[in-house]
């Protein structure tokens, strides 16, 4: 009864039932798994995950181990490359390779913190301005208005001119940052599922309001929720990666792959290798996220389809 | 001759061995002449007034015997030349008139493009002529509505200015794609009413494609009943409305609230219109019919004359009353 | 349409003073003395920082402290750069016109190529231009555009020597900034070869700006296009007998493109964050670089009031973008 797809309808179904209606979980992947681009996206997230949660066993160097006899040395598929430096090293001799996948720990590292950190309150926030549109849900809203007034980077920087640069502080940026879009798309949701009838019939039963909020209404409003959370953790990595390119993220000698992107820039001319990798490590995994997130729209939620 | 002419129209989407959407179709309207179309939803109906006005696009694919329009052979044309005949010689008012009429223009612009596209009317006169039309198609105020946007008239004024357009390129056939589903009950008889006085007036022949059998008994002459695609009986209208052939017509008559009067339930006929993959080998309504013998089942029959009608049935009903 | 303006502009006024009460807490939300923060040493004479704090006006109740804020921002005082000695809003109003050009040839061609191939993919949706379109303009949206300057940057500049590396003209040409525009400029002293030059600055920083707008709008416009192409109204033009030109362009781009015009308003406030990190790549003496500079060189005048400029300008455009939102759609502009 909390559910508009009610369990007793579930519990009733007998075995030839749920051979045609196949599990949630089986229907979900049947329609992500038709979107080619989210599969792939997929496999190269799995990929990244793997790298950064056995980093140290995968990559065949210590990351800040720096070896005095092969600066600049190039990828191994040119000349001059050598197989002990697959992608070759930078300009203090320290292994690029290790130190990527060093940086997708911390990329991935500030992503999932930063999402947490916006989504939690951000739901909280957009519940309250949901339940209460008299005095709190307008209140919050303006404070959102002003919050998104300024382009998201901007107010990252801002955020770190205050509080100084380095990790933490990234993290807190962009996790300000992205809280507006959770609040008004859980607002949106609530505002919508508030009408329905089976909101009316748990007020009825005499739910309480926490209840209500969390145990009838919320679960309804997930399917949004959980694709901005998909595309804000991929503009999460752009914007660290941005700060730490600006010199107001993560500090150096942190491999995190913008960090690494603004001590290459000097070596433009003659190590195309320093520059490119980071930046093409940031291009793959944004791509993956974002592929993966439009499958989950159109997996969770069609009626988004069209938007964005 | 008559104005219009069809003779084995097939509508597929899809290649060469797609269902037929529409299946065979013969049809003719003569000039001045009220047509009706009936059957339930997904008949084929409306695919086959697309079909004429050259509305289908890939993976829609069209062929016919003879799709002749006054003289003119629509398959023939080239785009160019079509667009000359459509939206002057036959025009159609659609369904919905809340969103056939687009939102960002205003009534009389939407009115004076017919009339610039197939009149030459320009300006000053293009707009008269445009007001002219708003006040044909009885709309009170007309001056100021010639400047509204569709988002402030209701559904029924929608409908009349969506008819104003239809008339403005002066048609020999108008094609009325159930111009009054979408409207209020209240509004439903005037809009018939206007479109029939319209008829009369003009001397066009009316094509009206309709579920609903009253306004076919008090209007049409002629009725072509459609199930799955195909004509399965064509005939006047008292005849057929008194004396059903086809075991379909029958049942859509049986449908009617007003004939279920003392009964405890509303007649329906079980069952659906068979889609893409149920396609029956025999007749289409084989499987709903009541009277269903077992040729039905292997072969499907022609649309043959019988004693009132054209009829797509081997024991067509009611022949003993001549 | 006057008063649904009115309504909006009233709209803007609480948004506006909770910006000013943003970049207010700014500056008192510096952990640590601000005094000290702000002149870079430790122990400052309690003399001197007496004085410092009277100027920056810090002794004084925090309500009180922002009435002062407010008071001065209404005769336009933004206070002035601890590095230069210059008002802000003098070093902003010189350096803005750099960044408004350059922001401005990047929507431009954002917008142009955007809506040509969003409005081709969609007529010809499944065909490989299509798929084209959607696969560049999905990685379009997904790229780090500092690193794609370094790359533009690395190719065009260092290894096709096609374009210069950084700046907005040549030195050897002396313009004088009569407008701003360096474009403009140029053109005013009739020179064609600085008008050369200045136009060759102008295209790798446009492109890396206009990359994330370019892929937006050409998504957008894409989706929109097809679904207004399936929309009755459509169908009801076509059985007017209007040419398919007329059909696509006057009657479907028209409602297609309001929502791309929304998507086109909120694609300025990237647009300027996009301008930090652009101007930082190419030297590009603009506001962006300004600020990043001023946030390196702890110049807090100019950090709180420079953020303040540009999230005013922001309010401003989305503002007009409303306005124009309503004039393309009338269905907004009489809501009540």
């Amino acid at each position: 009864m909390t559910n508009p797809t009610s369990n007793a309808v579930t519990q009733a179904a007998t075995a030839d039932h749920s051979q045609l209606y196949p599990s949630p979980y089986k229907e979900f992947w049947q329609a992500f798994s038709r979107n080619k681009g989210a599969v792939a996206g997929l496999a190269f997230m799995c990929l990244i995950v793997f790298c950064a949660l056995f980093a140290p066993w995968v990559a065949p160097h210590n990351p800040s181990e720096q070896y005095r006899d092969f600066l600049l040395t190039p990828p191994v598929w040119l000349e001059g490359g050598t197989w002990q430096f697959i992608l070759g090293t930078d300009e203090l001799g320290r292994d690029l390779l290790s130190r990527l996948i060093q940086g997708a720990r911390l990329s991935l590292l500030i992503g999932l913190s930063s999402v947490v950190m916006s989504l939690i309150p951000g739901i909280l926030l957009g519940l309250f301005a949901g339940f209460f549109p008299r005095l709190l849900g307008p209140s919050i809203m303006r404070l959102m208005d002003v919050m998104l007034a300024l382009p998201s980077l901007l107010l990252a920087v801002a955020i770190v001119a205050i509080l100084g640069p380095g990790l933490i502080n990234t993290v807190i940026a962009i996790a300000v940052v992205s809280l507006p879009s959770y609040v008004r798309l859980t607002r949106a949701a609530v505002m919508g599922e508030l009408n329905r009838d089976y909101v009316t019939a748990a007020r009825l039963a005499g739910a309480s309001l926490p209840r209500l909020m969390f145990v009838t209404v919320l679960p309804n409003c997930m399917a949004p929720l959980i694709v901005q959370a998909t595309l804000s953790f991929s503009s999460a990595i752009l914007d660290a990666a941005a700060l730490g390119f600006l010199g107001l993220g993560v500090q150096p000698p942190t491999p995190e792959w913008g960090t690494m992107l603004a001590s290459a820039r000097d070596y433009i001319e003659r190590a195309w290798w320093v520059v490119s990798l980071p930046g093409l490590t940031i291009l793959l995994s944004v791509l993956a996220i974002n592929l993966m997130g439009d499958g989950l729209r159109d997996a969770l939620d069609p009626k988004l389809k069209n938007a964005a | 001759m008559s104005l219009l002419q069809i003779n084995n129209l097939n509508v597929r989407f899809g290649d060469a061995n797609a269902v037929p959407v529409v299946d065979g179709l013969d049809l003719s309207v003569d000039a001045g002449e009220i047509l009706a179309i009936v059957g339930e939803s997904g008949s084929g109906k409306s695919v086959t007034m697309m079909a004429l006005m050259g509305l289908i696009d890939a993976p829609g694919r069209i062929t016919a015997d003879s799709l002749t329009f006054d003289g003119i052979d629509m398959l023939k044309l080239s785009g160019r030349q079509r667009r000359k005949v459509v939206g002057k010689d036959i025009a159609m008012v659609f369904q919905d008139p809340m969103t056939a009429l687009n939102p960002s223009y205003t009534v009389g612009y939407q009115i004076e493009e017919v009339l610039r596209q197939h009149l030459g009317l320009k300006g000053k006169a293009a707009r008269q002529r445009a007001l002219e039309l708003l006040k044909k198609v009885e709309i009170p105020a007309a001056e100021s509505r010639l400047d509204a946007y569709p988002h402030q008239l209701s559904g029924g004024m929608s409908q009349r200015v969506a008819i104003a357009m239809a008339i403005a390129g002066e048609p020999k056939l108008l094609i009325a794609d159930e111009p009054t589903t979408a409207l209020d009950v209240t509004i439903q008889a005037q809009i018939m009413e206007l479109l029939v006085n319209l008829q009369k007036e003009r001397n066009m022949a009316l094509i009206l494609i309709t579920h609903d059998l009253a306004v076919v008994a008090e209007t049409a002459r002629r009725v072509c009943v459609m199930y799955a695609g195909q004509a399965v009986e064509v005939g006047q209208v008292p005849e057929l409305f008194d004396i059903p052939a086809h075991p379909y017509s029958e049942a859509l008559l049986a449908a009617i609230p007003e004939h279920s009067i003392g009964a405890e339930r509303l007649a329906t006929l079980p069952g659906i219109v068979p889609g893409r993959y149920d396609r029956p080998q025999g007749c289409l309504l084989s499987p709903r019919c009541p009277y269903v013998r077992d040729n039905c089942r292997a072969q499907r029959p022609a649309l043959d004359p019988q004693a009132h009608s054209l009829v797509r049935c081997f024991y067509p009903l009611n022949q003993e009353v001549a | 349409m006057l008063s649904f303006i009115a309504r909006r502009l009233g709209l803007l006024i609480p948004t506006f003073f909770g910006i000013t009460l943003l970049t207010f807490a700014l500056i008192r939300l510096i952990p640590g003395d601000p005094v000290e923060v702000m002149m870079g040493e430790r122990r400052v004479d309690p003399e001197m920082h007496a004085q410092a704090m009277e100027r920056l006006g810090l002794n004084k109740p925090l309500p009180a402290q922002y009435m002062d804020y407010i008071g001065k921002l209404a005769q336009g005082d933004l206070g002035e750069s601890l590095r230069s000695r210059e008002s802000v809003w003098k070093e902003f109003t010189t350096l803005f016109p750099a960044t408004l050009e350059l922001a401005f040839c990047a929507l431009i061609f954002a917008g142009v190529f955007g809506l040509l191939a969003g409005v081709i993919a969609a007529l010809k949706r499944g065909s490989l231009f299509d798929h084209g379109v959607m696969g560049v303009s999905l990685a379009g949206y997904s790229m780090p555009i500092f690193w794609w300057g370094l790359i533009l940057i690395m190719f065009s500049s260092v290894s096709m020597g096609w374009t210069p590396v950084s700046g907005r003209i040549d030195p050897l040409y002396d313009v004088e900034p009569v407008t701003g525009f360096m474009l403009i400029d140029t053109l005013l002293v009739g020179d064609e070869g600085s008008f050369k030059d200045a136009f060759m600055h102008l295209i790798l920083p446009t492109i890396v700006l206009g990359t994330i707008p370019l892929a937006v709008i050409a998504r957008m416009t894409r989706s929109s296009m097809l679904e207004v192409l399936r929309e009755d109204y459509i169908r009801t033009a076509r059985a007017k007998g209007l040419s398919p030109a007329r059909v696509v362009f006057v009657h479907g781009l028209r409602n297609a493109l309001i929502p791309v015009l929304t998507v086109f308003g909120l694609q300025v406030g990237t647009l300027l964050a996009g301008a930090v990190l652009t101007e930082t790549i190419f030297s590009w003496p603009g506001i962006g670089k300004w600020l990043i500079e001023a946030i390196g060189a702890r110049d807090y005048p100019v950090v709180q009031n420079g953020i303040l400029l540009i999230a005013c300008l922001v309010i401003l455009v989305n503002f007009v973008v409303d306005i124009l939102y309503g004039l393309a759609n009338p269905r907004i502009r009489h809501q009540r």
